[in-house]
């Protein structure tokens, strides 16, 4: 694996992650991001042929019954939404294309 | 007004009723506003709602049988309290009023504990100093130029300041026991599954973990008892019963019979010498009440730290994905389109470790390094608990010492992010293998900075643990220490 980072890489990752970054942010972390990968390069060095992989840590997550319980009134979860109309039970945000 | 400092003495005075909720609220409220300026613990003192509810159970009648009676306790501003702002200490959140209580937070109400605040802590419990809050980072109370720790610092900090007797906090790598051991106070990060995660700002699902701070393994095994169990609302919270957590610190500190497993061949250059120290003789107390020391070793120790910051990196990324200006929180003010919306309202609203660790954690799982990173880190945590298992054989706890340094100063390790990473190398295995943790008090260094040690046990045996932290803590006198700026006050 490659230890480098660029800026066109942190770029790039940004756009998936929906995050917009300054100029700084992207030097420091194309830096910063070089460092950590190469600190976790040491993982490529154990065998773990055959190895299953664990997700979790705990029991199997157990599944309940599906039935219908209360939920939070819709008025109370609109209440904290930067931009919502409660009367019409919606969140607004802006226009989808440009 | 003298309240007592310990949970039980709290509990047994309100329900005799030689204190009232109310004075023991006030008197709280008096030693936060007094000692909390400088150190920067609270993100906000829920005062009005900590009075109402404190004068709410003293006109109750049957107040006598709860658990928790008029205690005072403070939570991580990363848990969820209905009508009191949580921010896990981010700008993207900086208004937030959540509309419902975490089940930590119901429970706890419940046993008759009184919430009077929200403590700092790292955002979004990414970091171990305190420093990435939003809101300025919290001091150590036993060195205000030094980190209490982190991400859980305000917690440790609150309660070794003796501002609360007792806090809650979550750790994901370490993010309770290492603030603990920085802070002088036990910390106690319970097995995973063992408390509801329901209401947690979640950080990494498969390792977060919420746990209790306090004064002596007692203090926390009486919130453990409280908030301990099965939750509906939480897929992953455990089945298995819940036994009495107090009835194994109730021993006499006897340890004929356990086998604590020493895994010298970590302790290398990066500990410290009087860290070091303090664990050899720590060690020496547990063989004298009877103890079995046993080598062990864990062997693939060594990548848990890349490990886990792949892991949680990973999970961090999906969770926060969330926070997009929509439903809560912070919305960017000047985007014309939704995209742009997105994009500004998470670059203006998460501080600078988040955004790193987004970026990693989108990066590990993208197309092309999933199974270089990702999944490669998902095997070798598979490894690193079989050797836990293995250890386990042999053993019935293990001992490390929690933080392989004790507090570092402010700003000295906020510029490279691998050095900070490296704060958590005896804790991260904990978490990757769903184990309980605990670190207690056991000693200090030159400079009068404490030291924690640290027992890992076997999921679901959090029991054993605080047995065995128990009757090291009634060997010695550690936990009794206090920082100045506690004792000050109270003269």
């Amino acid at each position: 694996m490659s230890n480098t980072f660029s800026r066109g890489d942190v770029e790039r990752v940004a756009r998936l992650a929906r995050l917009e970054l300054t100029g700084d942010e992207k030097d420091l972390f194309a830096r910063q991001l070089a460092g950590i990968l190469a600190y976790a390069e040491q993982i490529q060095r154990v065998p773990t042929e055959g190895v299953e992989p664990t997700s979790h840590a705990g029991d199997a997550a157990a599944l309940r019954e599906d039935t219908v319980v209360p939920s939070l009134p819709r008025e109370e979860s609109l209440a904290a939404a930067p931009d919502a109309d409660p009367s019409a039970g919606l969140f607004k945000v802006p226009r989808v294309l440009a | 007004m003298d309240v007592p400092i310990d949970v039980q003495s709290i509990r047994d005075a309100v329900a005799r009723r030689e204190l009232s909720a109310s004075d023991v609220c006030r008197a709280t409220l008096d030693r936060i506003a007094a000692l909390d300026p400088p150190l920067n613990a609270f993100r906000t003192v829920a005062r009005d709602q900590a009075l109402a509810r404190a004068a709410e159970l003293d006109g109750r009648r049957d107040g006598a049988n709860l658990p928790l009676l008029g205690v005072p306790i403070a939570l991580k501003d990363n848990m969820c309290t209905r009508g009191v702002p949580t921010t896990a200490s981010s700008r993207i959140l900086e208004h937030y009023i959540p509309p419902y209580n975490a089940t930590v937070v119901a429970r706890l109400e419940a046993a008759g504990a009184v919430i009077v605040g929200k403590t700092n802590c790292d955002e979004f419990a990414m970091g171990s100093s305190t420093e990435n809050s939003a809101y300025g980072p919290t001091r150590n109370p036993w060195a205000p130029d030094r980190t209490p720790g982190g991400s859980s610092g305000g917690s440790a900090a609150a309660v070794a300041a003796g501002m609360v007797p007792v806090a809650l906090g979550s750790d994901t790598g370490g993010s309770i026991r290492q603030p603990a051991a920085l802070c002088g106070v036990v910390g106690f990060k319970p097995s995973y599954g063992r408390v509801s995660r329901y209401g947690l700002l979640a950080f990494a699902s498969s390792l977060d973990q919420i746990g209790p701070f306090g004064s002596s393994v007692k203090d926390v095994a009486l919130v453990l008892n409280v908030i301990a169990g099965h939750d509906a609302a939480d897929s992953t919270s455990s089945q298995v019963a819940v036994p009495d957590f107090c009835a194994a610190v109730e021993g006499d500190g006897d340890l004929r019979g356990v086998r604590i497993g020493v895994p010298r061949h970590l302790f290398g250059d990066g500990v410290d010498a009087e860290v070091m120290a303090a664990y050899d003789a720590a060690i020496e107390v547990s063989r004298n009440r009877g103890a079995e020391i046993v080598e062990v070793r864990l062997d693939h120790s060594p990548e848990a730290i890349p490990v886990y910051y792949v892991i949680a990196t990973a999970e961090a990324s999906a969770n926060l994905a969330r926070y997009d200006g929509v439903r809560y929180g912070y919305r960017a003010k000047d985007a014309t389109t939704l995209g742009e919306m997105y994009d500004r309202t998470r670059g203006q609203g998460f501080g600078r470790e988040v955004k790193r660790r987004i970026i990693l954690g989108t990066y590990v799982l993208s197309a092309g390094y999933y199974d270089a990173y990702y999944r490669k880190a998902q095997q070798v945590r598979t490894l690193i608990r079989n050797d836990y298992d293995r250890a386990f054989a042999s053993a019935d706890v293990i001992a490390m010492p929690t933080s392989p340094t004790a507090a570092f100063k402010l700003g000295e390790r906020t510029e490279d992010p691998v050095q900070m990473y490296l704060s958590d190398v005896f804790t991260v295995g904990a978490n990757l293998a769903g184990l309980p943790g605990i670190s207690v008090p056991c000693g200090f260094t030159s400079a009068r900075l404490p030291i924690g040690l640290q027992f890992t046990g076997r999921a679901m045996e959090d029991a054993t643990l605080l047995r065995v932290a128990d009757a090291y803590e009634r060997a010695t006198s550690w936990s009794k220490e206090k920082p100045r700026v506690a004792s000050e006050l109270s003269r």
